[in-house]
């Protein structure tokens, strides 16, 4: 509470007015109601009761405040994956709408991913997977474009809340970092490369920033074997 | 109360009692996200609208805060606030969510906010407590700003770069390259860099302070002598 103590005494303007402010003699509940709390705020039964309510308060207000905003923040974040998806895929790979034929496919080390199906003229062409692992502070989500042949289309970061300026370059519009990994597969390039150069890898990190990258690396890694482990049931499921 | 009273506690906000240069509170906000002038402007309307709320509901509800339950119930208040202005602005405002939204949460931890609820709103009426909160967080709006603003021109070489995601295309003017061509000196743009730059302000401050208390002394000299 140090902190709070010495604000109080640099703020000569606080100590000013330390005392509650004096009630005009005309509000008369407004001075019986102060007295009544007056005499209640010393009483724990009060005490808990008051910080029940408020909690009680906020949790509501936060509930009314998420179900009116749900659904408003779930279509700006599907235009922004469309931004997004139009970015990591050539728009010559598909004549169909990959967010509108996204599935859910089983895996027994990922659980369930979510992939989007690129076809032209219903063939199979690219695979979008939406992939997340921690961060630094949080999941990172992200869009990887895998070619037919297992070679990475594009990648790109769709949310994250990573430190600004250390660990934001990994967003396209701050720098070009996310696309070393364009053209790269599990064939062109030996599983020992597949991590930052800290640990060995291929990959940068940023200064002050390893963690961030690193995440990025395992989740391309992890959708680099899922296709590999699911591409029977992959050209299965795909197909229209 | 008169009106000179009220502004009073405005402007002395904004550079007697600033947040970050004399309270050294909410530092932490402070150092981390100034990378770019953008970032600190952003950082700090931001908290000064969170500043203005919280210290307007806290202030309405001071009679029935109880002394020993006050922290929680403070945190409390404060920490739905962001929250609703986060989800608020992740729907409504959603360009502008992308370049703050990281810095929102942020703001629940921000020790002014809670200083200023502690040590103003619960001992105010609401209109003083309203601006106490414009007045603290336009002070540190001001100083992020100028931190973000040193640390970009030494670190990228630009200065409010990306304004216009924030602000509208309107201030696109903002955006300038201070040194074109520059590598940027690294140790700026990293933490570092932060409190080499905020060593260097309160130092101005306390230049600007004593010359203006001087020449204030001086001019006071001057009149008794006058007389």
């Amino acid at each position: 509470m140090t902190e709070m103590d010495s604000t109080n005494s640099s703020c000569p303007n606080s100590g000013a007015n330390a005392t509650p402010a004096p009630v005009a003699p005309s509000s008369g509940l407004k001075a019986r109601i102060e007295a009544r709390l007056e005499e209640l705020r010393p009483k724990i039964e009060y005490q808990g009761a008051s910080l029940g309510a408020i909690c009680a308060l906020v949790a509501f207000l936060l509930l009314v405040g998420n179900s009116l905003t749900k659904g408003q923040i779930e279509q700006e974040q599907l235009a922004d994956r469309l931004v997004v998806l139009r970015q990591v895929l050539p728009a010559e790979l598909y004549d169909n709408n990959p967010l509108v034929d996204a599935m859910k496919i089983k895996d027994e080390t990922l659980g369930e991913v979510e992939v989007y199906p690129a076809r032209k003229a219903g063939k199979l062409t690219a695979i979008v997977f939406r992939v997340s692992n921690i961060g630094y502070a949080g999941p990172i989500d992200q869009l990887i474009a895998l070619g037919s042949n297992g070679q990475i289309l594009g990648t790109r970061i769709l949310a994250h809340k990573e430190t600004p300026g250390l660990a934001d370059k990994i967003e396209i519009s701050r720098s070009d970092w996310i696309t070393v990994f364009n053209g790269l597969s599990l064939e062109n390039t030996p599983m020992k490369d597949w991590a930052v150069k800290k640990d060995g890898g291929r990959f940068d990190q940023f200064a002050g920033a390893t963690i961030t990258p690193r995440a990025i690396v395992k989740s391309v890694v992890q959708a680099l074997q899922f296709q590999a482990r699911q591409a029977k049931q992959l050209s299965e499921e795909v197909k229209p | 109360m008169s009106d000179v009273r009220l502004s009073k506690y405005f402007t002395s906000a904004l550079w007697d009692y600033n947040v970050a240069l004399v309270q050294m509170l909410a530092l932490c906000p402070a150092l981390a996200v100034t990378t770019s002038a953008t970032n600190g402007l952003g950082m700090g309307l931001a908290t000064t609208l969170v500043l203005m709320m919280t210290n307007a509901i806290i202030s309405a509800m001071r009679h029935t805060i109880s002394p020993a339950v006050r922290n929680p119930m403070m945190i409390g208040v404060i920490a739905g606030v962001v929250t609703l202005i986060d989800m608020v602005m992740n729907a409504w405002m959603h360009e502008m969510y992308k370049v703050l939204g990281l810095f929102i949460a942020l703001i629940v931890t921000n020790c002014a906010v809670l200083g200023r609820a502690e040590s103003f709103s619960t001992k105010n009426p609401v209109l003083p407590s309203v601006l106490d909160g414009a007045g603290m967080g336009l002070g540190f709006t001001w100083v992020l700003v100028i931190i973000g603003g040193i640390r970009e021109i030494l670190g990228s070489g630009t200065l409010f770069a990306q304004a216009s995601l924030l602000l509208g295309e309107h201030f696109r003017w903002l955006e300038m390259t201070v040194i074109p061509d520059f590598q940027g000196i690294l140790l700026a743009i990293l933490p570092p860099g932060a409190f080499i730059v905020l060593g260097f302000l309160l130092a101005g401050k306390r230049i600007i302070d004593r010359k203006v208390a001087e020449r204030r002394a001086k001019t006071h000299g001057e009149l008794v002598v006058l007389q």
